[in-house]
């Protein structure tokens, strides 16, 4: 719902806020612009009636001035039957400029407030600054439920780069949009009087007849009384009529000045809604108040990104949105339901749907909120979920558990949960696990184990699939990789070997295979970064087996570290891949694991084969920034992985430590009894903004975690907190 | 931006001598104009505006005495009443009554064009020492009160008189 209320009005919108937003950045240069001519004295220096007289010696013919509220003052007269303007400088009276509003402005603003269609373009772009409006207050409920929380909102964010840079320029720039778009609205509604008209009524016109020559300006008390600062608009009676006066505006209020006497006359203070909406419209042109316009301004630049990024981010989910697959609910044997914020997990249960049907099952594939109270033929339930925020609800699953809950007693459906999350986040899988428990509570019998699936890992979901077809009797083969791009072959340049017998370990390097190149420029290599993934098709199977690359492209080869598992298909392949040959392949970006940029230091945390993606990070520290690096190996005779490129890294300074622990000799010990025995200097590195960095298998990655709670405790700190605050990143296999 | 008006009355009085009455029924029944007191004459007056860049300019139409007296308001060229206090001498002497502009507004005029308005004036306003001025103010720019002055003269009819702000000039013909 919240989605909506962002996506739809967001693209209804989105040309015209890029227009109002572009030409309102523009707009916001002119106070800017305007304060830096003027000469503005201080307050309380120099009274209008001074200002007045001075100006008037200089200009004989003045009929008005006018202070704008950047603190230009402008006179107009005439001379000799002609008019002109000038920009005045207060404390002398002379002219800085003659005066002519810029045409460039004039137009800018013209296209900012109507289009350039007049009153129905103003209409229109009232419309939008409402729809602005909505916009900037769904997005930012949107992005807090999003993070969990209000508390939450400078927290790192996820998701892919057009999300990433969406939030992050909406997160800034939200409050100064918010505010553009509300007093867009509202003195939008004015003029059209859809609120009540807030401009100071004028007061009447005095009556004065004399017959006694006009006093000098300059000696008009009412005038003297008013300080300059106060000044909005001074106008001279017309020389020729006795009964005419002087017009004055100030910040106060409006009033007249008899000629002779020099007494105010029917002053009226400015009401209420009139300094409303003097506020308003300041706080939306920042005339005035230079440095607010300059604030506007850089937060409209943020709109067209915004509305562009949007777009794509709603095209994508548009492109992949779960197609109505299945059965009806009163013939389905098998429901499988989902929960999802993106549509990825809709994809595996897509997949599961079409290979369950293929097989001869009647599934009803629905959203887990439109769980009914009853499925007449159904023999089994399968629940597929993603986790939301801090262990909250997918849009999709919001009432599922209430749902639940009033579900009819008399069903007694074998479930099966299928869990979607990220294992960065603390609470991973945190509602898959909720809905686990709360389908056990019901005494229903479980088809088979719930399964954690970390970051759309396809081994994972097609192992389950195959589990969950032993269950129901039949084979179930289900191949489903999200969003795999197209492969590309890729020829191994050389390798070098590594390892003990029972365990061996090789280090490759691929090149695009040059027929490839040759036959078309589409399939180059996108640019890839150490840490990166690259995507590996073993012959014969279609599901993607996923190595950290410790190269970049710069380099021009893909270098990976692999560890071959007994019985593994790829692993196997790639131990007997000779070089000239061919493996099908492809990059999959992984920007989450990399050290950030600036000189905070970092700690590297690897075991075995995760040396791979922290060895790239240190060949490309050409910044020299510290890097230390705790790595964890079997016997440095058999496996020290990339010890000349470390030992020349060392020297060179783009590795400041390298702390090895060999567990396979005498007094063997594993990477965090190294980290334990280093507590103090981590303490210290981490106080210094330190981010750490883990690569490895998962046990490796709990036992680190374990031993860096410990070690930093003494600070109040721990490894949750850091990862809160994307100092902690992980790439665990 | 056609207009007709007649006056009903040739005797100036408190210092309004117009009159707007039989208004729309001139506007739907020409023929009505037959009965139009014999003392009243129709004229038309064309301001035409000089090329400026800036919106569309607020104009105010009006009759004064030769002291610049405001008597009665002619037409007024311009939406939104709250701008009108930029007519000044215009605002000044109808004291912005609603009852002195009522029915007698439209449109602002846009750089470079001309704004026709048709009026019965008395016949007595003719060679009587009155004048008729423009007011105008255009936003974000100067306001220039009494642009245009023109004094009603018999004589005077179909002379364009210069302005010295918005109006490039301003001539009336009778009919």
């Amino acid at each position: 719902m919240l989605r909506k209320l962002h996506s739809i009005p967001g693209l209804v919108v989105g040309i015209f806020a890029i227009v109002l937003a572009i030409s309102g950045a523009i707009m916001a240069i002119h106070p800017v612009l305007e304060r830096s001519q003027a000469v503005v004295p201080p307050a309380g220096e120099l009274s209008v009636a001074q200002l007045a007289d001075r100006i008037v010696s200089h200009y004989p013919g003045t009929e008005q001035i006018k202070r704008t509220p950047s603190g230009s003052v402008i006179a107009y007269y005439t001379n000799d039957g002609s008019t002109g303007a000038a920009l005045i400088n207060p404390t002398t009276g002379n002219a800085i400029a003659p005066y002519e509003p810029s045409r460039f402005f004039r137009w800018v603003k013209d296209l900012h407030r109507s289009l350039m269609l007049g009153d129905a373009g103003r209409g229109t772009v009232g419309i939008a600054a409402a729809l602005m409006s909505i916009v900037c207050l769904s997005g930012l409920l949107f992005l807090v439920r999003r993070q969990g929380g209000w508390r939450n909102l400078a927290k790192p964010l996820k998701g892919t780069l057009a999300q990433r840079v969406h939030t992050q320029i909406g997160r800034i720039t939200v409050v100064v949009l918010l505010l553009s778009a509300l007093s867009g609205t509202y003195m939008s509604a004015t003029r059209f009087g859809l609120l009540p008209d807030a401009s100071l009524k004028e007061p009447p016109f005095p009556t004065v007849n004399h017959d006694a020559p006009r006093a000098p300006v300059g000696d008009l008390k009412a005038l003297r009384s008013v300080d300059l600062a106060q000044l909005q608009e001074l106008v001279f009676p017309f020389p020729d009529d006795p009964q005419d006066v002087y017009s004055l505006r100030t910040t106060r209020g409006a009033g007249f000045v008899d000629p002779v006497t020099g007494d105010l006359l029917s002053f009226t203070p400015c009401p209420m809604p009139s300094g409303v909406y003097g506020l308003i419209y300041q706080l939306h042109t920042g005339e005035g108040l230079w440095w607010l316009a300059i604030i506007l301004g850089i937060g409209a630049l943020g709109v067209p990104a915004l509305s562009m990024t949007g777009t794509v981010i709603w095209w994508r989910r548009r492109r992949s949105a779960p197609k109505s697959v299945g059965y009806s609910r009163e013939d389905a044997d098998t429901v499988i339901l989902v929960g999802s914020e993106g549509n990825t997990t809709w994809g595996f249960a897509e997949a599961l749907t079409t290979a369950l049907i293929d097989s001869g099952s009647r599934v009803h594939l629905a959203a887990m909120n439109s769980l009914a109270r009853s499925y007449p033929r159904a023999r089994r339930m399968i629940v597929l979920t993603a986790t939301y925020g801090e262990g909250d609800a997918p849009a999709s699953a919001s009432g599922f558990l209430d749902r639940l809950e009033r579900m009819s007693d008399d069903l007694n459906l074998p479930y099966a949960v299928l869990g979607f999350g990220d294992r960065q986040f603390p609470a991973f899988c945190g509602f898959a696990k909720d809905v686990e428990h709360a389908l056990a509570r019901k005494g229903w019998p479980r088809l088979i184990a719930a399964e954690w699936i970390d970051r759309k890992n396809s081994q994972v979901f097609n192992r389950w699939s195959r589990r969950l077809g032993e269950s129901m009797g039949i084979e179930l083969s289900v191949n489903h990789t999200p969003e795999r791009p197209a492969t590309q072959p890729m020829t191994l340049l050389d390798r070098e070997s590594y390892g003990e017998p029972d365990s061996p370990i090789f280090v490759l390097r691929f090149r695009p295979s040059e027929s490839d190149m040759k036959n078309s420029r589409d399939t180059e290599t996108r640019p890839f970064e150490a840490g990166d993934l690259i995507g590996i098709l073993p012959p014969g199977s279609e599901t993607p087996r996923f190595y950290s690359l410790a190269s970049s492209s710069e380099d021009g080869v893909a270098e990976i570290c692999v560890r071959k598992h007994q019985g593994g298909l790829c692993s196997t392949h790639l131990q007997q891949l000779k070089p000239g040959e061919e493996i099908q392949a492809f990059i999959q970006p992984n920007p989450d694991f990399r050290p950030t940029t600036g000189g905070s230091p970092v700690v590297l945390i690897g075991a075995g084969t995760g040396i791979g993606p922290l060895a790239g990070f240190i060949r490309k520290n050409g910044a020299r920034k510290p890097m230390y690096l705790y790595w964890g190996g079997r016997n440095p005779n058999s496996d020290f992985l990339y010890r000349d490129v470390l030992t020349r890294c060392l020297e060179d300074k783009r590795l400041s430590e390298l702390n090895t622990a060999f567990s396979r000799v005498e007094q063997g010990h594993y990477v965090q009894d190294r980290l334990r025995a280093d507590a103090s200097r981590l303490r210290q590195v981490i106080n210094n903004g330190g981010q750490v960095l883990v690569c490895g298998g998962r046990d490796m990655a709990q036992g680190v975690m374990t031993a860096l709670d410990e070690i930093l405790a003494p600070l109040k700190l721990d490894v949750s907190a850091l990862r809160a605050e994307g100092r902690y990143l992980e790439d665990v296999y | 931006m056609n207009q007709l008006m007649t006056n009903d009355n040739a005797q100036p009085r408190h210092g309004s001598a117009i009159r707007r009455l039989f208004l729309m029924a001139l506007l739907l029944v020409p023929a009505l104009a037959v009965s139009m007191p014999a003392s009243a004459r129709e004229v038309t007056f064309s301001a035409e505006l000089k090329p400026y860049y800036g919106d569309g300019a607020y104009l105010a139409l009006y009759v004064t005495d030769d002291k610049g007296q405001y008597q009665g308001t002619l037409w007024v060229a311009g939406g939104k009443s709250k701008y009108y206090r930029h007519l000044r001498q215009w605002a000044r002497g109808s004291n912005l009554s609603r009852s002195e502009y009522d029915g007698l507004t439209g449109a602002s005029v846009q750089s470079g064009r001309t704004l026709n308005v048709t009026v019965d004036l008395a016949d007595k306003l003719f060679d009587g020492g009155y004048q008729v001025r423009i007011d105008s103010a255009v936003e974000d720019l100067r306001d220039a009160p009494s642009d245009v002055v023109v004094p009603l003269t018999r004589d005077g009819a179909g002379t364009p008189v210069s302005g010295r702000g918005y109006v490039k000039s301003l001539r009336y013909d009778f009919k």
